[in-house]
């Protein structure tokens, strides 16, 4: 893929507290191409925020990149120093984090928390940053007015918006949100979703969407990827992946929806919980839970195996490569 | 209004009815008068062996209307019959923990709600000995053994033994569930059990509740935010919006063919790969705030389809096409208006 705006190659994060390191993401590889809607998905304890995090460069102790690249516009950003990320960060690409209210200035106006984040990148003529703020409240659909308003004056779903505006301020290539929905009601969630994915279209930014909900990205991303126990277990276009999940987790995972459509059918879900991360079953980290495991799986830890539109780690796929 | 109970089935006498209920809360400062009605005459009817559920966007009022069921608020108006009998009768101590054992509630958080510092055998334990106080030490232990079976936790004597932090979210969930079981209740009150699990979990939490229905007979109280769910799990629906029920009726019936506009709206949102875009972004999905409010329908600033009544007379739940499924709307119901 020689369009790739970023290239996250092999990465390896450790949460080190006294005994064992868990290992939160585990040699973790993919690639985003320039104006892609990537989501990622997976249970709690997975890495997916975590990986979501060493992507950014927003790691802090105890947790920690061991090894790996991640190489944004050709240039890998491990290692490089706080002055040289921060002139990266928001005009490049930007992060929107899962509670606003705690990611927002309480005692500052939104258009003041504007103006910091454009004066801190060389901005400096006021009349081009009152534009600018105009035109990205705008964009997320809130009145300009507002740009007067503290955020405890605006509902939870306002916030939010704000919180993409501000993403947008600098006309960033990535935009990276952690469960940027996931404190909203269905409604405000779903209009959020159309309302970034419209953005997404018209500006051409590339957007990696972190969600604990598989149901939600269905609609929005252009590929998808399930996370468990720290490893991308499936990874592939979203419409195939849907309708066709080949590991037995991803399979597992799309039969604890129940829908609002259709014949009524008795779900299964999971059983068992997803393992601890400081004492790994050997060999497949789904094993104990799956429904077709085999006794080579406790032996061989699978690779990603190209089958059917996706790459599945499950040694079902072995054979095909 | 219309007695709900007109229309329940006749040989169905109700477990527990209520009639108008209303809860208000006074806000603002000491000399304000301002009131957030949380519940307005509500009337529901939850019939032996039946899981109901009720379901609606944070501030639609369906967490107060648990704890007005569950005795923690009193209601500002109306009343709650359980088995025929006035709540507002029930008073005494010993009254209110009978009334608790056959009436408990299972809490959203299973991590908060128990106690970290004691084992399962103990919170069950206590629990029976408040709530079935004339059991001995071996009989509660053996009814707790019983209702951790139940629940699908085994080997139960080992789960005894255990702390909460030795168990995993979907698990302590189950404690939750056994310790409601433990008290032989009639009807449980889960208000939003699975929405703090793994989405891998939830279902083995809701099929739970479906069996504990099934094979003990026991009614369920589902509160949630999460339709699909709801539809997966319930006889029966109640759909509120701002502290009043939008649309009620048997599931099937009510999300196939959904009356109140506000039913559409959030059918349409819910996120399912296999269902059809349809939402737009212009509604932005913010419930309202219902401080002292005027007549009129709370959701007409919402909706697409709204007409002049609907801002100064509040509609009225009025029969749609089958018995018992019910919406309040001037547009899609229009007999309602007439009534008032």
């Amino acid at each position: 893929m020689s369009d790739a705006i970023l290239d996250v190659r092999d990465v390896v994060v450790e949460y080190t507290t006294s005994g064992e390191p868990a290992r939160a993401v585990d040699h973790v590889s993919f690639t985003l191409d320039r104006g892609e809607f990537l989501g990622i998905v997976g249970e709690s304890g997975c890495g997916k925020s975590t990986l979501l995090f060493a992507i950014a460069q927003l790691l802090s102790p105890p947790a920690q990149l061991v090894s790996g690249e991640v190489i944004f516009k050709g240039r890998n950003m491990v290692g490089l120093r706080e002055g040289e990320l921060r002139s990266i960060r928001w005009r490049d690409y930007s992060v929107v984090m899962q509670s606003a209210m705690n990611a927002l200035n309480p005692v500052k106006t939104v258009s003041a928390q504007f103006d910091d984040t454009m004066r801190a990148h060389g901005q400096t003529n006021a009349a081009g940053i009152r534009t600018r703020s105009r035109e990205v409240m705008a964009l997320v659909g809130i009145d300009a007015i507002h740009l007067k308003s503290y955020p405890h004056q605006l509902s939870g779903g306002m916030r939010q918006r704000v919180m993409i505006a501000m993403a947008l301020l600098l006309s960033p290539d990535l935009v990276v949100m952690d469960e940027p929905t996931s404190a909203l009601d269905v409604v405000a969630q779903r209009s959020l979703m159309v309302q970034i994915k419209e953005l997404q279209r018209k500006l051409g930014f590339a957007v990696i969407f972190v969600t604990h909900d598989m149901s939600l990205v269905g609609h929005f991303s252009d590929r998808l990827a399930v996370m468990y126990a720290g490893k991308i277990v499936e990874i592939g276009p979203t419409r195939p992946l849907f309708a066709a999940p080949q590991h037995p987790y991803t399979r597992g995972l799309l039969d604890s929806f129940p829908s609002v459509y259709g014949p009524k059918v008795a779900l299964k879900g999971i059983p068992g919980s997803p393992p601890d991360l400081t004492d790994l079953p050997s060999g497949c980290r789904f094993r104990p839970r799956c429904g077709s495991v085999m006794a080579r799986c406790a032996e061989v830890e699978p690779a990603l195996y190209p089958s059917g539109d996706t790459r599945a780690r499950c040694l079902l796929f072995e054979e095909t490569v | 209004m219309t007695d709900l109970t007109a229309s329940a089935i006749a040989d169905h006498a109700p477990l527990l009815q209520t009639v108008g209920l209303t809860r208000h809360f006074r806000i603002g400062g000491l000399f304000s008068n301002a009131k957030l009605h949380a519940v307005d005459d509500l009337s529901l009817t939850i019939r032996p062996r039946e899981i109901v559920a009720v379901v609606g966007e944070s501030g639609s009022g369906k967490s107060t209307i648990a704890r007005l069921l569950a005795k923690v608020y009193e209601p500002t108006d109306g009343d709650i019959l359980f088995r025929g009998r006035s709540l507002h009768d029930v008073k005494s101590r010993r009254d209110v923990l009978a009334y608790r054992g056959q009436v408990p509630m299972v809490l959203q958080d299973p991590f908060a709600s128990l106690n970290p510092v004691h084992t399962i055998g103990y919170a069950l334990d206590r629990g029976l000995a408040l709530h079935q106080p004339t059991l001995t030490a071996t009989e509660r232990e053996a009814e707790a053994i019983r209702a951790l079976e139940a629940v699908g936790l085994s080997p139960a004597r080992q789960v005894l033994a255990k702390y909460p932090h030795e168990m995993s979210g979907g698990q302590r969930q189950r404690v939750g569930f056994a310790q409601a079981l433990s008290y032989k209740p009639k009807l449980v009150l889960a208000d939003e059990p699975v929405s703090m699990l793994d989405v891998s979990i939830r279902i083995g939490v809701l099929n739970l509740m479906a069996r504990l229905c099934e094979e003990e007979g026991i009614s369920f109280l589902y509160i949630t935010h999460d339709i699909a769910s709801a539809r997966y799990v319930a006889h029966r629906i109640v759909v509120m919006y701002a502290g009043r029920v939008a649309e009620t009726g048997p599931t099937e019936e009510v999300l196939r063919r959904p009356v109140h506009p506000y039913t559409r709206l959030l059918l349409s949102a819910v996120p399912d790969p296999k269902a059809p875009i349809t939402i737009t972004a212009a509604d932005t999905g913010e419930p309202p705030r219902v401080v002292n409010p005027g007549p009129g329908c709370r959701f007409r600033q919402r909706c697409p389809l709204a007409i002049a009544i609907c801002a100064t007379v509040t509609p009225d739940l009025t029969e749609a096409v089958v018995p018992g499924h019910m919406a309040a709307c001037h547009v899609t119901a229009p007999e309602a208006g007439m009534v008032a």
